[in-house]
C-alpha cells in the first residue's frame, strides 16, 4: 500500500497523544508592533527623564528659592518666585521624583492601549470575512472556508514560502484505476483505463488464471467492508481510497468482493460464489509498506498468502528465478505517467509452515513485539502477479493557482511520500517546474553523509549561477538526504532553500529507513513528517513566513508548526479528519478551505488586505496617542514643567475610546486595489511580504506627522485663544477639537475606498463629538459645563478649526500628492490604472529603487562560500555557460531579493553558533 | 492504526447532507465586502482646485479676521513699574511686601480713538504659572459649591484649615486673589465700573453657592492677595469668579470691570491705581488694559495673519504644483 499519506491516525494513539499543544502564534505584524511599542517605550523613558529633570530645576529656581536680599546691612528674607505654588521650602529626597512619575503618569498614554483591543476586534472580523467570502465556497462539497484561528490574518498576506503536501491537497485523493500490468502484459495503455481495455475484458471472459488471481487478489488482499443495500447493490466502505479504487475495479471487472462476515470471504465471479476463509490479516505499516492476507480457499483448502504493496517492499522479495525486470518497467512507466503503483504478489503455504507462523504471529501479535519481523518470515518467495496503476486526479485550477502564486513571490515545497519520477511528473503537471528549456531539475541524493554533501554542493554551485539567468530552478531531494541535509549541513541547506524557489521533497525508501528509524520522532510521526518540521522550523528559524497546507492526517504536526496552517477540508470524506483532528484545541494558527485553488483568494485577497489594513489600523493608533501626548508635553512648557494636563480626564479616556477609535475601525472595509487587480498582478504582494507598510520608516513618518499635527494644534490653539480667551477648559477644548478634525481629516486621507459606512464612521464621529460634548457641557457638576455651548456660539472657534485643519493636513497632501505623482509605488500606478481606466503598464520588477539598496548587501553573502573548493560540476545542467564559473562574478543581479536574505541569513546563522 | 474516511461517518453523512444547505455563507454586500465604494485617488485637478480653493477661502477670511482686529479700540498701560516710588525702585519687592508703604499711584490714559461701550477693563499679568500643576489643583470645587462641603478641603494644602477651621474658600487660587484696584476718572467726573456679568452666570449659579460665605480667609499666616468681604455670599464675588477660571497661559487676561459709557477720543483718563499685587519677586508685568470687542472678540491679529499666510501658501502651492505638472507631469 503506497498511501503513506492516508494514514490517519486517531487521537488516542501516541502520534495523536504527541501532537501537544502548540504555543501560540504571534504574527510579523504583531511582532513589529511590539518592537515599535518598545521603542516607543523608550522614547517615553526618555521624555519622562528629562522633562523630569527640566520639571525640578524649574521647581528649584522658581518656586523653592528664596531670594533674599540685604538691605541696609539686615538680611531681609523674601518669599521665592512663583510665591504663589508655595513649595515647601525642605522637602525630602523622593520628592525629586514626583514631577518624573507625573510626566509618567501624562506619558503613559503615548503608547495605546486601545490597540490590542482594536486588533483584536479588526482581526475577528477579517476571519469573519473569509468565513463568509462566497467565493470561496464549493458548492459540490458544501463546505465554506474556515478561520480557525482568528489572530493571524494579516500572516496571510506575507507568507514566503508554502509547504504543500500532495495527496489530498493538490490531489483530489479520489483513486481511479487506470492501467495495470498482469503478467507481463500491459492493459489500459491504449485507450488510458484498463476498465475499457478489450483484451482484459476477454481474458477475464476467457478466465485467464492470472488475470482472475490477479483481480482477485485486488478483491481480497484489503481491509475493505461490503454493504449489500435493499437493493441489492453492493457499496464498499474503505479506509483508503487506494483500497476502494483496486475493489471497485476488481467488481467492475466481474470479481466483486460479495460479501464479508465472520472470515468467510465471498467472491462472486461471473454468477458464482467462491468462499475464502481468512486466516490472518498482516496489516499495512508504513515501515513496511505493505499488507498481506492468509486466506484459505474453501474449495481446496489450500492456504494462500496474498500480499500488495509498495514496489521496493515487494519486488525484492519475490521468489529466485522469477523476473521481475517487467515489473520495474511497469512500475516506472507507470509513475513516470504520475500514476500511483501498487504490486500484486501471492503464495501458496504449505500447511505445517502455515500452522507454525501461525503460532508466532499470533504470539507477536498479543505482545506487539516483533510483529514486522514475524510478518517478513511470511513475506518472501512471493509470485509477483501484476503492478496496478491508480490515478490521483489533480484538483481544479491547481497548475493556476500554483502559477499565480508563483508569481506572487511565493517559495513553493512539495511534500510528498510518492515515488521520485511519481512526485517529478506530478510538479510538472501542476506548473509546480517547467519542463527542461525553461526549468532546470537539480538532484540531491546520496546514501551517506559525505555524499548528500558533495551532491547538495554541486546543486549550490550550480543554483548560484543559474539564479544569474532567467531559469526556473528547482531542486528534488528524497527524503534521506533531507535527514541529512538538516542534520549536518544545515547552512548550505538554508542556503539552498534561500535560492531555490522551488523544492520537491519525496519519500525514502525503505532501504535508507532502516537506518534511519532511531529518532523517537521520526518513528513517531513517520520519518519523512518528522523531517518536515525540522524543515518548518528551518524556515522559521530564518524568520520567513511559512504557510504549510494539508488535509490533514500526518501532515498534522507540520500545520501546527508552521506559522500558517491550512487544512484541506472539502471532500467528503476529509471532514472526519478535520472534525478529529483539528478541533481538539489544538487549531491555533489554521484555516480551511475547500479547495486548494482558493488558496490564492486567500492570501492575495484575505491575506492582502488584512495586512494592508492592521497596517494601516496599528500605526493610527500610534499616530492618534502620540498626537495627544505631544500636546501635553508642549503644554508642560508653558506650564511650569509642572506636569499639569491640559486635558481633563474624561476628555482623555473619551478620546481613546470614542474620538479616535471608532473612524479607524471602519478601515477594515478600505480596499486599496480591487480584488480583480490584485489577482491580474499577484506581483503586488510584494509590498506585503517585505512589509512595506508597517516598518520603522513608515512609522518615522507617522511618528513625524503626530509630531506637525501636535505643533500644529498647539499652536494655533494657543494664539488664537491667548490674552482674555485664555480659559483652561476653553482653550482645552479646542485643541481637543482641532485634534478630533485633524485625525478626521488623516483617516479620511488614507482611506483608499469609501464606503457608506466609511462615510457615516469618520464624519459622524465627528459629530458625535459634538453631540457628546454638548452633553457634557449640559451637565452642571461636569468640569465642562457650559463650555462647548459657549465655543460653538464664538466664530473665532470655528475659525480655529478650519486653520488648524487645513494647517495640518495641507502639508500632508501635498507630500502625498508629490509621492503619488512623481515617486509611485506599484500600488498607486495600479491604483491609478483602476480607477482612471488607463492601461495597465508592465508592472516589470517590483520596486526597482529598493533593489540599488539590497545591491550593497549582496557581496556580503558570497564572500563567505569563497573559502570553499571554488570548482564544481553542475549535475544536471546541460547549459555551457553553467560551467565553472569562479564564484566572485556570480553577482546575482536579479535576485537581490534573496541574497539578501542570504545574507542575513547567514548573519543570523551566526548568531546562533 | 486507523484509516482516513473513518467507517463510522456513514451514519453523519445525512445529516451532513442537510447541513450542507446552511454551510454556504449568505450574500450580503458586506459581507463579500463589496460595497460600492467612491475611491478618489489624488489626481493633479483635484489636488490643485483644492489648494486653490482653500486659498481663496481662506485670503477673504483672513482679511476679515484683520479688519476685525483693526477696528477694537484697545489700550495697554504697564504700571508695575511706573508704580513703584522711585527711592524703592531698586528694591521694588520690599515696597510691595513692606504694609507700611502707600501703594495708591495715579496713572493718566489717553484714549486714541472714540470706544463704543461696553469698555471691558482687563488687568493682564505676565509669566504667572496660573496653570502650574501645583496651583491649578489646589481648589476644592464641592466646599464652593455648598455649605454643607465646607470642610472638603483635601485638595487646598497648603491653605486647607486655620486653627479656626476649615478656609472658605480654600486652596492656592484663591489665596493668591488679584488685589489691585483702579479707579477710573474722566474730566474729574467717576467712571462707574461695573462689576456686572464679568463673571460666568454658569459659575455664578452651579458653581459658587449663594448661602457659601468665605470663613477664616486670609485670616493668619501668610497674607497672598486680596481679602474677602464675609457678608457677601461665594456666588456674589464676582473677582473671585474670574480669577478662579484659570488660564492656561502664563500671560493672561482677566475682566475687572466694564465702563458703560462711551469714551471719546483723546479722553483724558485719569487711573487711581491700588498697587497691592506682588509681581515683582516673578518679574511679572501688570498691565491695565481697555478694550472694546468685535465679533472674533478683543484685539488679536493671530487669526487674520494665519489665515492670509496659509491662504498664500495653498496658492502659491497649487501654483508650484501647476507649473511642475505642465513642465513634468509624471
Amino acid at each position: 500500500i503506497e498511501n503513506l499519506h492516508d494514514v490517519f491516525p486517531g487521537n488516542e494513539t501516541k502520534l495523536g497523544m504527541s501532537r501537544g499543544v502548540p504555543e501560540p502564534k504571534l504574527t510579523a505584524v504583531d511582532a513589529m508592533i511590539d518592537k515599535l511599542t518598545g521603542a516607543i517605550f523608550v522614547f517615553q523613558l526618555v521624555v519622562v527623564i528629562v522633562l523630569g529633570i527640566a520639571g525640578n530645576v524649574w521647581k528649584e529656581t522658581e518656586a523653592i528659592k528664596i531670594n533674599s536680599i540685604l538691605i541696609s546691612g539686615f538680611v531681609m528674607a523674601h518669599r521665592p518666585k512663583q510665591w504663589y505654588v508655595r513649595y515647601p521650602p525642605e522637602g525630602q529626597w523622593y520628592e525629586l521624583l514626583i514631577i518624573p512619575l507625573r510626566f509618567e503618569l501624562l506619558c503613559s498614554i503615548m503608547i495605546p492601549i486601545s490597540i490590542k483591543v482594536s486588533l483584536d476586534l479588526v482581526k475577528s472580523l477579517y476571519a469573519k470575512f473569509i468565513d463568509w467570502d462566497i467565493e470561496m465556497y464549493d458548492p459540490e462539497s458544501g463546505t465554506s472556508s474556515h478561520a480557525a484561528n482568528t489572530a493571524i490574518s494579516e500572516d496571510l498576506g506575507q507568507v514566503e514560502y508554502i509547504l504543500t503536501d500532495k495527496t489530498g491537497t493538490l490531489t483530489e485523493n479520489r483513486m481511479i484505476f487506470r492501467r495495470c500490468c498482469i503478467s507481463g502484459i500491459f492493459y489500459g495503455n491504449e485507450s488510458g483505463d484498463a476498465l475499457k481495455d478489450v483484451d482484459l475484458q476477454n481474458a477475464v471472459f476467457t478466465g485467464s488464471p492470472d488475470v482472475i488471481r490477479f483481480l482477485s487478489i485486488m478483491a481480497i488482499c484489503n481491509t475493505v467492508v461490503p454493504t449489500k443495500s435493499k437493493s441489492g447493490t453492493i457499496s464498499y466502505k474503505a479506509q483508503s481510497q487506494d483500497e476502494d479504487a483496486l475493489v471497485n475495479a476488481a467488481a467492475h471487472l466481474h470479481v466483486t468482493l460479495a460479501s464479508k462476515s465472520g472470515n468467510i470471504i465471498v467472491i462472486n465471479y461471473n454468477g458464482s460464489n467462491i468462499q475464502y476463509e481468512l486466516l490472518d490479516t498482516l496489516e499495512f505499516t508504513s515501515d513496511r509498506k505493505r499488507m498481506s492476507v492468509v486466506v484459505r480457499d474453501c474449495q481446496n483448502g489450500k492456504v494462500i498468502l496474498m500480499s500488495k504493496g509498495a514496489d521496493e517492499a515487494i519486488l525484492p522479495y519475490s521468489f529466485p528465478g522469477q523476473h521481475t525486470k517487467i515489473f520495474c518497467e511497469a512500475v516506472e512507466q507507470y509513475a513516470q505517467l504520475g500514476l500511483r503503483t501498487l504490486c500484486l504478489a501471492w503464495r501458496e503455504l504449505m500447511e505445517d509452515e502455515y500452522r507454525e507462523w501461525s503460532l508466532m504471529f499470533k504470539e507477536a501479535n498479543s505482545t506487539l513485539w516483533r510483529l514486522a519481523e514475524v510478518c517478513q518470515r511470511l513475506e518472501h518467495n512471493l509470485e509477483i502477479l501484476g503492478v496496478t496503476a491508480i490515478e490521483d486526479h489533480l484538483q481544479d485550477g491547481v497548475p493556476e493557482t500554483i502559477e499565480m502564486l508563483r508569481k506572487a513571490g511565493m517559495y513553493f515545497w512539495m511534500l510528498t511520500g510518492d515515488k521520485q519520477s511519481t512526485a517529478i511528473q506530478i510538479a510538472l503537471s501542476c506548473n509546480f517546474i517547467s519542463p527542461e528549456p525553461k526549468g532546470q531539475l537539480l538532484l540531491i541524493d546520496g546514501k551517506t553523509e559525505d555524499e548528500v554533501f558533495r551532491s547538495l554542493e554541486r546543486v549550490l554551485l550550480t543554483m548560484r549561477i543559474t539564479t544569474a539567468e532567467h531559469k526556473e530552478v528547482a531542486f528534488v531531494i528524497d527524503g534521506w538526504a533531507l535527514e541529512i541535509a538538516l542534520k549536518h549541513h544545515r547552512k548550505a541547506f538554508t542556503e539552498l532553500a534561500i535560492l531555490s524557489r522551488t523544492a520537491l521533497c519525496c519519500r525514502v525508501t525503505p532501504s535508507q529507513k532502516a537506518q534511519v528509524l532511531q529518532s523517537s520522532l521520526a518513528m513517531l510521526h513517520g520519518l519523512r513528517y518528522g523531517c518536515w518540521v525540522q524543515l518548518v522550523e528551518l524556515l522559521k528559524s530564518c524568520d520567513y513566513r511559512t504557510l504549510a497546507i494539508g488535509d490533514g492526517g500526518n501532515d498534522v504536526r507540520m500545520i501546527q508548526q508552521a506559522d500558517i496552517g491550512v487544512g484541506i477540508s472539502g471532500r467528503e470524506g476529509l471532514q472526519a479528519a478535520r472534525a478529529a483532528d483539528y478541533s481538539i484545541g489544538s487549531n491555533i494558527n489554521q484555516y480551511f478551505i475547500a479547495e486548494f485553488r482558493f488558496l490564492t483568494r486567500l492570501i492575495l485577497v484575505h491575506g492582502r488586505y488584512s495586512y494592508n489594513r492592521t497596517a494601516f489600523l496599528s500605526q493610527y493608533s500610534f499616530y492618534k496617542s502620540l498626537l495627544i501626548c505631544f500636546i501635553q508635553i508642549l503644554f508642560s512648557f508653558i506650564s511650569g514643567v509642572s506636569g499639569t494636563s491640559l486635558f481633563n480626564s474624561v476628555s482623555l479616556m473619551a478620546y481613546n475610546v470614542f474620538y479616535t477609535s471608532i473612524p479607524v475601525m471602519v478601515s477594515v472595509l478600505d480596499k486599496d486595489l480591487s480584488e480583480k487587480t490584485v489577482m491580474q498582478h499577484p506581483q503586488i504582494l510584494f509590498y506585503c511580504q517585505a512589509g512595506r507598510l508597517l516598518n520603522p520608516s513608515t512609522f518615522a513618518g507617522w511618528f513625524g506627522r503626530s509630531l506637525y499635527h501636535a505643533i500644529v494644534v498647539f499652536v494655533i490653539s494657543m494664539h488664537a485663544y491667548a490674552n482674555e480667551k485664555s480659559e483652561m477648559e476653553e482653550v482645552a477644548m479646542v485643541a481637543l477639537s482641532g485634534c478630533i478634525w485633524l485625525q478626521a481629516f488623516v483617516v479620511a486621507l488614507e482611506t483608499n475606498s469609501f464606503t457608506i459606512l466609511q462615510h457615516l464612521a469618520i464624519w459622524g464621529n465627528l459629530a458625535a463629538f459634538y453631540i457628546i460634548n454638548w452633553i457634557l457641557s449640559a451637565l452642571p457638576a461636569s468640569g465642562m459645563y457650559t463650555i462647548m455651548f459657549r465655543l460653538c456660539r464664538q466664530p473665532t472657534y470655528w475659525l480655529t478649526m478650519l486653520l488648524i485643519t487645513v494647517a495640518g493636513m495641507g502639508p500632508v497632501l501635498a507630500l502625498k500628492y508629490f509621492r503619488y505623482t512623481y515617486t509611485p509605488s506599484k500600488i498607486n500606478i495600479l491604483q491609478q490604472a483602476e480607477r482612471l481606466g488607463g492601461p495597465i503598464l508592465s508592472l516589470g520588477n517590483i520596486e526597482p529603487q529598493s533593489r540599488s539598496f539590497e545591491k550593497e548587501v549582496s557581496p556580503l553573502s558570497i564572500t563567505l562560500p569563497k573559502n570553499r573548493n571554488p570548482v564544481y560540476e553542475p549535475l544536471l545542467s546541460d547549459s555551457p555557460n553553467s560551467t565553472r564559473r569562479s564564484l566572485g562574478t556570480v553577482t546575482p543581479f536579479d535576485f537581490f531579493q534573496s541574497s539578501s536574505r542570504l545574507s542575513s541569513n547567514y548573519s543570523r546563522d551566526y548568531k546562533t553558533n | 492504526m486507523s484509516f482516513k474516511g473513518g467507517t463510522s461517518s456513514e451514519g453523519s453523512t445525512d445529516s451532513a447532507a442537510t447541513k450542507k444547505s446552511s454551510k454556504k455563507p449568505k450574500y450580503s454586500k458586506f459581507t463579500q465586502q463589496e460595497l460600492p465604494a467612491c475611491k478618489p485617488i489624488l489626481t493633479p485637478g483635484w489636488v490643485i482646485t483644492t489648494f486653490i480653493a482653500v486659498g481663496i477661502v481662506f485670503i477673504p477670511i483672513g482679511l476679515a479676521s484683520l479688519f476685525a482686529s483693526e477696528h477694537v479700540v484697545e489700550i495697554v498701560h504697564r504700571y508695575d513699574e511706573d508704580c513703584v516710588p522711585s527711592d524703592y525702585s531698586d528694591n521694588a519687592l520690599a515696597y510691595i511686601q513692606s504694609t507700611e508703604t502707600n501703594k495708591t499711584c495715579k496713572r493718566s490714559i489717553t484714549v486714541p480713538k472714540q470706544m463704543k461701550s461696553p469698555v471691558y477693563i482687563y488687568y493682564e499679568l505676565d509669566n504667572f504659572y496660573q496653570n502650574h500643576r501645583r496651583y491649578v489643583k489646589s481648589r476644592s470645587d464641592k466646599q464652593l459649591r455648598s455649605k454643607a462641603s465646607e470642610s472638603d478641603t483635601k485638595d487646598c494644602d497648603p491653605e486647607a484649615v486655620s486653627k479656626n477651621g476649615p478656609i472658605v474658600p480654600c486652596g492656592l487660587i484663591a489665596w493668591s486673589l488679584f488685589n489691585d484696584t483702579y479707579r477710573f476718572s474722566v474730566n474729574n467726573s467717576i467712571l462707574e465700573v461695573s462689576k456686572k456679568e464679568i463673571a460666568w452666570k454658569s459659575d455664578q449659579q452651579y458653581k459658587f453657592g449663594s448661602d457659601v460665605y468665605p470663613k477664616n480667609f486670609q485670616s493668619e499666616g501668610l497674607i497672598g492677595g486680596a481679602k474677602l468681604n464675609e457678608s457677601i455670599p461665594l456666588s456674589e464675588q464676582v473677582d473671585l469668579i474670574v480669577w478662579m477660571r484659570t488660564a492656561a497661559l502664563p500671560t493672561f487676561r482677566k475682566l475687572y470691570g466694564k465702563i458703560e459709557v462711551d469714551l471719546e477720543a483723546n479722553d483724558e483718563i485719569s487711573v487711581v491705581i491700588q498697587n497691592n499685587y506682588n509681581t515683582y519677586s516673578f518679574d511679572g508685568k501688570k498691565k491695565l488694559v481697555l478694550s472694546t470687542t468685535s465679533w472674533i472678540g478683543g484685539k488679536n491679529d493671530f487669526l487674520g495673519v494665519a489665515y492670509l499666510t496659509v491662504g498664500g501658501l495653498c496658492l502659491f502651492l497649487a501654483i508650484s504644483f501647476m507649473l511642475i505638472y505642465v513642465f513634468k507631469p509624471r
